[in-house]
């Protein structure tokens, strides 16, 4: 059914119709309105059988969900930023011992600075961790994503993440269909779990393994990432021919087929760079865009399929690996190693930086014009960044730095914008 | 549209309200915060974008046509006409004239006829008992614009508020209100009355 609806509450009606049996988690923005909602679907019984869980912290919440999947239960929780970072040790569980847990990660950046906003930072310290990564460009995919995650999950006996901006997508409002009871139980069978704690049928989960094994167990975690990869492409098809609409996939190409330059992003920037990509082919340029759905794992074929006749390739991405650039850039260039195509990295919406269909337009036209370097950053203020130098060389005791660039800008706390 | 409040007004909700009202006359609508630190008082800006294709971007509206401001103490702190052009609405919730606010040279910036004032927290206290005209004032902004209709409005409102038919049956009354009284004091200004659906 149709419906105008914030992103939080539609992730959390779509969780419900997921039939989810323990629901854990701890409050974080911006992903508090989520588990708000499942509680209280849970507590007026619109969601049962379930057990809402409180739990102390989000080290605690992946351990509830690791201990519920272990017992055959069907598990969901949701976090973000530096409370994906508290339970990372519980995330590498979840995946090494291959519980099929379900988690929204309503993307914000991680401190410090403290700061609340959108980036990709949180998604990326987890890239390793052996969970599928899938990134949703608008509402109605963060919804759809759900079902297709647990369904993908308990197939391949791997953990799903589904990434959704914080703030732009978990706190707007836009039109959603969400799907019926009927539709989501006709694609989602009950979870039929690999492995299970059950007294009348003991056994440990979670032995030490030394040498003699752990490279075969590692090994086998990568082959199950691969088969999700098969299975990420197929379950989407197979959602949009029961949903009637297209939802997840590995890669969204835009425009592509002939672009000479072609702009990749994950997330809801999407949206807007198709924007100005429309307007600059409206202007006779021949510009596309590739959205990469699943980050992990990470379509190496679709990608250099999708990229291969480009000139020139532009990575934006809400992230940066300090000391190098950027970290979804650096797969993208590995897809197209051997060819003649060059890859620049922008880095861009930091720490929920707006990023603007001006601010794009003005770097698509550089790329187009070949004049493009190795790594930008979008929009940075560089004169505050020298201000900062300065008093650096001016004092040895110069003091924090964030204080003193909110000071030199004049804030006492941090808008947006 | 760009409404400007401060915690706690409720400017999130009117601009998804708005939203929903729009969803309900059957078009495609977009409304999202921007939140800062997430306290009362705080200056908080929303947006509602409306619009007849899907709506892919996601930057913040830099370029409103209509604002509408829900606290009369932000327009001298914020600088809330930043990117409103010369045919932009211009809706503040005030009892005090545009002049009484030091508003008076907008008219000269903007269309005077796009300029309103409106006592909504006086309406609200009377209306709903509580000095919350976030809702009710989208029944103002149906007259001044007929980008929406004060029937949708009401249906948005009701439906936002199902959990609590009381509270919400007094915010209609409140919109309901606003609404007569903004056209009523566009022609008593002589302005013509922009033919908003009243369904």
């Amino acid at each position: 059914m149709l419906r105008q609806i914030e992103g939080s509450l539609a992730v959390a009606e779509t969780v419900a119709l997921c039939r989810p049996e323990v629901v854990c988690a701890y409050p974080i923005s911006p992903q508090t309105h989520i588990i708000e909602a499942l509680g209280q679907l849970v507590k007026t019984g619109e969601l049962a059988p379930c057990e809402f869980i409180n739990v102390e912290s989000e080290f605690a919440a992946m351990s509830v969900a690791i201990g519920a999947s272990a017992a055959g239960a069907r598990a969901f929780t949701a976090t973000a930023s530096q409370g994906l970072l508290f339970m990372m040790e519980a995330i590498y569980n979840a995946s090494g011992l291959g519980f099929p847990i379900v988690m929204t990660l309503a993307n914000r950046a991680v401190g410090a600075p403290i700061n609340i906003w959108n980036d990709h930072s949180d998604a990326m310290a987890a890239r390793d961790a052996g969970w599928v990564q899938l990134f949703a460009e608008t509402v109605q995919e963060a919804a759809d994503l759900h079902i297709q995650a647990f369904r993908l999950a308990e197939e391949v006996s791997v953990p799903v993440m589904v990434c959704m901006d914080g703030f732009i997508l978990t706190h707007a409002t836009e039109r959603v269909d969400l799907p019926t009871q009927e539709q989501v139980d006709a694609f989602l069978p009950p979870y039929e779990p690999r492995q299970v704690l059950d007294p009348a049928d003991p056994y440990s989960i979670g032995a030490m393994v030394g040498p003699e094994a752990f490279e075969e167990v590692r090994y086998l975690a990568h082959a199950r990432q691969l088969t999700a990869l098969g299975r990420i492409g197929e379950l989407g098809a197979e959602f949009a021919e029961a949903f009637g609409r297209d939802s997840g996939g590995l890669v969204h190409p835009y425009r592509s087929a002939d672009a000479d330059v072609v702009v990749v992003a994950m997330g809801s920037v999407l949206g807007t760079i198709k924007d100005v990509v429309d307007a600059q082919r409206a202007a006779g340029h021949r510009i596309g865009a590739l959205g990469i759905t699943s980050f992990r794992p990470f379509p190496i074929d679709a990608v250099r399929n999708a990229l291969q006749h480009a000139r020139q390739v532009v990575v934006v991405e809400k992230a940066i690996s300090v000391g190098f650039g950027g970290v979804l850039s650096t797969d993208v260039a590995m897809t197209l190693t051997g060819l003649p195509v060059s890859v620049a990295t922008v880095v861009a919406g930091l720490g929920g930086r707006s990023i603007t269909k001006s601010s794009l337009a003005g770097l698509f036209e550089a790329a187009l014009r070949g004049e493009l370097g190795r790594l930008t950053f979008l929009d940075l203020n560089m004169g505050l960044v020298e201000r900062e130098l300065e008093r650096m060389a001016l004092h040895r005791r110069s003091g924090p730095t964030a204080e003193n660039m909110l000071r030199d800008l004049g804030v006492v706390a941090s808008g947006i914008g | 549209m760009r409404f400007h409040g401060r915690g706690g007004q409720g400017a999130v909700t009117a601009a998804d309200l708005l939203a929903l009202a729009a969803f309900e006359e059957g078009r495609h609508a977009q409304s999202f915060p921007s939140f800062g630190s997430e306290r009362m008082g705080a200056p908080v800006v929303a947006y509602c974008r409306l619009g007849e294709r899907e709506i892919r971007t996601r930057e913040p509206v830099v370029a409103p046509d209509c604002l509408i401001v829900i606290d009369p103490t932000l327009v001298h702190q914020v600088d809330l006409f930043a990117g409103l052009g010369p045919d932009g609405y211009v809706l503040v919730n005030s009892s005090r004239t545009l002049d009484e606010l030091g508003l008076g040279s907008l008219t000269t910036r903007f269309r005077p006829e796009r300029l309103l004032t409106v006592p909504g927290t006086e309406v609200a206290l009377r209306q709903i008992g509580r000095p919350l005209p976030n809702a009710a004032l989208l029944g103002s902004f149906a007259a001044l614009t007929a980008e929406v209709g004060i029937g949708p409005v009401s249906s948005a409102i009701r439906e936002r508020f199902s959990r609590n038919p009381s509270v919400a049956e007094r915010n209609v009354a409140a919109a309901a209100e606003l609404f007569q009284l903004a056209r009523q004091i566009l022609t008593a200004n002589g302005r013509a009355v922009l033919s908003a659906p009243a369904n």
